[in-house]
């Protein structure tokens, strides 16, 4: 169970984009910003007060990759695999982050909560491929160690 | 009068929905999984594909019927295209029929036939998931599921529940109460809607055949047979009878 104040949030969000069938997305999205993750309950929730059921509101939040139902860290790296960054090896920078960080595909968060892990099919920075973002602050041209150097970095701030 | 022209043959129509009830009302059966008239159309299984006379191919169901149309329900590009998009739901589908409750009913089984799907050259790479048996009346299989999305629109259109929907993406897709919940947990009132328009044995009823006879034969137990009201509705339509 979540805390009665996330449902305060929930109304909250639901009323500045009120409530109806279309607005699922952008609250959803709202709540997953504040939350970095969405919460089950609060989909739920959300369905209800909107008027859609909770099946669908399920279909939608498991189309988009974008939604998540476990809780992210508190930095969310996304490291490109589109066309251009594949090209130019981002599968190794991939390794060495799964690696270094000790997470697969199906659990991309460390126990410590502090770093997530994924990969995007484009980032719309092909020029300075092979890059990654860490909640949303673009690395360009990156290597395995430069990634290695970055994650020392977060861990020591 | 309107008319579009099918196979050669002229056929007035109305303010049909779409150009798949024209063609069923001239008398041509065209088979579908994903169309029932009374749900929305979702176009999903292709099926009903039909070409026109400038050999474009498209979906009769998501078609308005206009004047003047001319089109045909079975050229030899349509029939190569029918029978791969079913030998392509087959391939992911449990083939097991001889264990399968619908055997004999099903319609992808029938249509199979209908078609001529004799092999399938692809093999079935989904991952197998167990059926979900927690409800007390409804079984669902997901590993026969065709995804037409027949069972979802039922359940919310029809009969305004909407415990089932789809969940995912691409090939991971499939059909589902909200966080894959077992079927008992969820708001499923348990009408049975689903299982009827379900054409495949992905929904089935549970059967409980084995535990009424061994009651039967409970030589401590006095057996009083009560029949349904369904069960002489079921009877009923077989017959005809309203």
């Amino acid at each position: 169970m979540v805390d009665k104040s996330y449902y305060e949030k929930a109304d909250q969000v639901i009323a500045e984009y009120g409530a109806k069938p279309s607005s699922l997305i952008p609250i959803i999205q709202d709540i997953q910003a504040e939350y970095r993750y969405l919460p089950p309950e609060l989909l739920t929730y959300v369905a209800e007060k909107i008027g859609i059921t909770e099946a669908k509101a399920y279909s939608v939040a498991t189309f988009y990759e974008n939604f998540s139902f476990e809780p992210k860290g508190k930095y969310v790296i996304k490291v490109c695999d589109g066309t251009a960054c594949h090209v130019r090896k981002s599968t190794a920078i991939l390794e060495r982050l799964y690696a270094e960080l000790g997470v697969t595909k199906e659990k991309p968060t460390t126990e410590d909560m502090l770093f997530t892990l994924e990969t995007v099919s484009c980032l719309g920075a092909c020029g300075l491929a092979p890059v990654l973002t860490v909640n949303d602050k673009v690395y360009p041209a990156m290597t395995p160690d430069a990634a290695s150097a970055l994650i020392k970095e977060l861990r020591e701030m | 009068m309107k008319y579009i022209t099918i196979n050669n043959r002229k056929v007035p129509f109305e303010d049909e929905k779409n150009l798949l009830s024209v063609i069923r009302k001239a008398g041509i059966d065209l088979p579908t999984f994903c169309y029932h008239s009374e749900l929305s159309t979702y176009g999903a299984c292709r099926m009903c594909v039909v070409e026109d006379d400038r050999g474009r191919v498209f979906a009769s169901c998501s078609e308005t019927p206009r004047d003047g149309m001319v089109i045909y329900t079975n050229t030899p590009k349509l029939q190569h295209h029918r029978k791969l998009i079913l030998e392509l739901l087959l391939a992911s589908h449990c083939r097991d029929c001889t264990t399968c409750r619908e055997n004999g009913v099903c319609t992808l089984q029938k249509l199979a036939r209908q078609l001529g799907v004799d092999d399938v050259r692809f093999q079935n790479t989904k991952e197998q998931l167990p059926k979900d048996t927690s409800s007390n009346c409804i079984v669902i299989d997901p590993n026969k599921c065709i995804l037409c999305g027949d069972c979802v629109r039922t359940c919310e259109e029809i009969q305004g529940v909407g415990v089932l929907n789809f969940a995912h993406r691409g090939s991971n897709m499939r059909v589902t109460p909200a966080f894959g919940k077992p079927m008992s947990e969820t708001d499923c009132v348990g009408c049975g809607q689903c299982r009827v328009v379900c054409p495949t044995g992905a929904i089935t009823i549970k059967s409980n055949v084995h535990a009424v006879w061994d009651l039967v034969y409970d030589k401590t137990k006095r057996v009083v047979v009560q029949i349904a009201p369904a069960v002489r509705v079921a009877i009923g339509d077989k017959f005809g009878i309203p």
